[in-house]
């Protein structure tokens, strides 16, 4: 027993170990960004447009850019996703179109990033003939984060109990003043998560807006939603690796507002769950 | 004379391959209280969501035989206007997460009621009718989980009532209560007995005993007898009922 | 008129219960359009296994070998690193560590999860690639190496997340009958849970890589991009995704090269479809 107590100590020693493989990096990133990146960070770097060949001057342009992208894909994929959620929740049955659907859900969420843009510049750009364009990005980003949106939503509804459903049906409401009036009430909370975590993933994709919207450099602010439009996530790579000579300050600058966005999106949704726990009333 | 209100013959139902109810036929009269007792998974649960077809949410539900309600097949009836004459009081309270008012105005809202007044009077009238009102009068905007388990119930009765039901279906409603509670709603059950038909399912025999005119025993989906409950209760006809009367099994 | 307006709306849920499938027919049918038309030209065997890639020169030659073999070996690398440490950690948070510091090590790798990919490239870039190029004295950092460490980064978070739900999924009994025999925590864990949850760590596993294949940006920006069959992994390469991604920029729609980056969005397309569907098997298969 004495040895494979000792095993044991071992062994979660090095479990333990692997886990601070991971977490720790992770630390170091964000510490490490924030620490070069502050500096950078001024009232000009974030309200004036990149100047010198993007080598001075501020990222507003792709702030604006990013913003118009994730609401659009927003406004795009929330009422789809909402409606198919409430399909698998509330309509689907226990059959073979149900699985289908939940597999091609699994499936668009493991579509690498470059395929939809891929998908996006074939149908939305050439096809539709949207252009290069803030459209066009738009609607690519909402097909991609529409299964988080789906799931996310879902789960909310289905945490719905059961039995408010049949409560409601036996007062002689029908399927869909039940659904209106007591399940998507309760599930409100859940439903904002999952469109908060949908922006976030969609402000941070650079590989599906690279031939749909992106603009390598434009000092301006879009007009219309057919202009081309400058991305938050595209202009750090590019001053990563397109422009040389780039001030050091300017580039994690840039990844210290995209990833402040990006967490603080995620943070928000933590917070919305966190307190729709504390206070659910049943 | 009484009035026949909901009429079964030779009802069977099935979950996927296993019956539920095997050649129920059965009736309900209006005012009176049909207690129905047997043990669990004698299909006197599915006998009485059967009677505002709520099995029909179970997608391998399956049924033959028919169930009438005023003469009409209850299946060709449109079933929210069904659910809306035969109400329903679950086993445990199950407060909508609403306000107390908007609890009781569920149901009348859904079916079109949008007069501010019409609802106050509804809501007052129905929570009367519970014996709720005096306790609740005051703070009909508070949650409705805020009050305690026998009131709630005691909502979910007025909740029932509010959307003028015929039929009213109590399934176990007091297997969450404390016995003081437990009387309170025996007492607004017996009171509302005149105006309304009202069916009892209850796993506890000496409140069928109190509360039913009539009392049907069930055992594994079968009908075994239904007789007067003074009759049953004295002079069983089949000795199994005796049995479980006299808590030999169940 | 109720009845008809919810009768509208229910159609209308049907319809967008549907969507996830129209829009993955939809995406594989564009991509066929765009990417079969290269097949004119060059066999799909040329095609897959032609060793080289020039997509620009006079006739083009568009052999995608290099980059699927780059694409294999950055995986492979970032599997031999992610798999261990990603599982030993499932295993830590879902049986080891303490409440308060689970609650901490999963907000942690939530973190990481949410990171864009073009800041852990830049990172990689800044921080990564100057060290391996001293480590090893190379004369660039850019290599499939560091491909790899920052791709196996990547894979963690699904790995982990995957792998923590299937060992949490397991029936407590399984554990506390093995407990209950005398085995101590660590046997039962090693003899008892991880068997059981097997599948779903296949799953886990499975999924990571799926996401390691797709990723872009970071592996566009650290792998030092060069088209030509690798031959060690400290050597730049480029895969099937940064291909795509560097060279869309350039390419005329309708031009040869045009045709051969969807193809190989096709290529990618597939990977990733047999990879959701053969871990949604194991997802799906419960030993208990």
């Amino acid at each position: 027993m004495v040895s494979s107590k000792k095993t044991e100590k071992i062994a979660f020693f090095l479990l333990f170990l692997a886990t601070l493989l991971i977490v720790v990096p992770v630390g170091l990133i964000v510490v490490i960004i924030i620490k070069k990146g502050i500096g950078a960070i001024s009232w000009q770097f974030l309200s004036d447009i990149p100047r010198q060949g993007m080598r001075a001057g501020g990222i507003l342009p792709a702030i604006v850019g990013t913003i118009y992208l994730v609401l659009g894909a927003l406004i795009f994929a929330l009422p789809i996703g909402l409606l198919a959620a409430i399909y698998l929740s509330e309509y689907a049955k226990d059959n073979y179109l149900t699985r289908i659907i939940k597999l091609a859900i699994v499936n668009l969420a493991g579509v690498p990033s470059v395929v939809y843009g891929l998908f996006g510049l074939a149908i939305f750009v050439v096809f539709f003939k949207f252009g290069t364009s803030i459209l066009s990005g738009s609607l690519t980003l909402g097909i991609m984060i529409l299964p988080v949106i789906i799931t996310t939503s879902r789960e909310a509804l289905e945490s719905v109990p059961y039995s408010f459903r049949e409560a409601s049906l036996s007062l002689g409401a029908s399927k869909w003043q039940t659904i209106r009036h007591i399940v998507l009430p309760n599930a409100i909370p859940g439903i904002l998560t999952g469109a908060i975590l949908g922006i976030g993933r969609a402000a941070g994709e650079t590989a599906p807006i690279l031939f749909t919207v992106a603009a390598f450099y434009l000092p301006q602010m879009p007009k219309s939603i057919f202009d081309q439009a400058m991305a938050l996530p595209y202009h750090l790579y590019v001053i990563s690796t397109q422009v040389p000579n780039v001030d050091e300050k300017i580039r994690y600058g840039t990844a210290l507002v995209l990833l402040f966005l990006v967490l603080f999106m995620n943070l928000i949704a933590i917070i919305i769950r966190y307190q729709f726990r504390k206070q659910k009333k049943w | 004379m009484v009035r026949t209100k909901i009429n079964i013959k030779n009802l069977n139902i099935w979950f996927g391959d296993v019956p539920a109810l095997k050649n129920l036929s059965i009736k309900i009269y209006v005012n009176e209280i049909l207690s129905v007792i047997g043990p669990s998974n004698s299909g006197k649960t599915t006998f009485l969501r059967m009677l505002n077809r709520l099995n029909e949410l179970e997608t391998n539900f399956k049924m033959s035989g028919q169930v009438e309600f005023d003469n009409q097949d209850i299946m060709k009836m449109n079933v929210e206007l069904l659910r809306k004459k035969i109400g329903m009081v679950f086993a445990l309270p199950l407060p909508l997460p609403l306000s107390i008012f908007d609890n009781i105005a569920y149901g009348a809202r859904m079916h079109g009621v949008k007069n501010k007044k019409k609802l106050q009077q509804i809501v007052e009238q129905a929570l009367q009718k519970a014996y709720l009102w005096d306790e609740v009068k005051d703070r009909l905007d508070v949650s409705a989980f805020k009050l305690s388990g026998g009131q709630q119930q005691r909502l979910c009765i007025a909740r029932t009532l509010a959307v003028e039901p015929e039929v009213i279906l109590f399934d176990e409603p007091c297997s969450g209560l404390d016995p003081i509670s437990t009387a309170k709603v025996e007492e607004a059950m017996l009171k509302l007995k005149k105006d309304y038909a009202m069916v009892l399912v209850t796993n506890n025999v000496k409140q069928a005993a109190r509360v039913g005119d009539s009392t049907a025993f069930f055992l594994s989906g079968e009908l075994i007898e239904v007789d007067k409950t003074d009759k049953m209760f004295t002079v069983p006809s089949d000795k199994r009922t005796d049995d479980y009367i006299r808590g030999k099994f169940g | 008129m109720r009845k008809f307006k919810e009768f509208l709306i229910e159609k209308l849920i049907l319809i967008c219960g549907l969507a996830s499938i129209f829009f993955v027919v939809l995406i594989f049918l564009f991509l066929l359009k765009e990417g079969l038309a290269v097949f004119k030209t060059v066999s799909p065997a040329k095609f897959l296994l032609g060793s080289k890639w020039y997509p620009i020169s006079e006739p083009p030659q568009l052999g995608i070998l290099p980059l699927i073999l780059g694409s294999l070996l950055v995986t492979l690398g970032a599997a031999v690193i992610s798999i261990p440490i990603g599982v030993a950690s499932a295993i830590y948070i879902a049986e080891v560590a303490p409440l308060k510091l689970k609650e901490i090590l999963k907000a942690g790798i939530e973190l990481l999860a949410a990171i864009p990919s073009v800041v852990l490239g830049f990172i990689g870039m800044v921080t990564l690639v100057p060290w391996v190029k001293n480590i090893f004295h190379l004369p660039t950092g850019l290599t499939a190496l560091s491909g790899s460490i920052m791709l196996a980064f990547m894979a963690m978070p699904t790995i982990v997340s995957i792998a923590e739900d299937a060992l949490y999924s397991i029936p407590k009994s399984y554990k506390e009958g093995a407990l209950a025999l005398g085995a101590t925590r660590w046997q039962a864990i090693w003899r008892v849970m991880l068997p059981a949850a097997s599948s779903g760590i296949l799953a886990a596993v499975m999924l990571g890589l799926g996401r390691v294949i797709g990723e872009t940006m970071a592996v566009m920006m650290i792998t030092g991009n060069a088209a030509v069959i690798p031959h060690s992994i400290l050597q730049p390469t480029r895969t099937l995704t940064a291909t795509i991604a560097a060279e869309m920029g350039e390419a005329v729609v309708g031009s040869e090269h045009y045709f051969a980056l969807f193809a190989i969005g096709i290529v990618l397309f597939v990977i990733s479809f047999g990879i959701n569907v053969t871990a949604d098997i194991f997802l799906h298969k419960r030993k208990w």
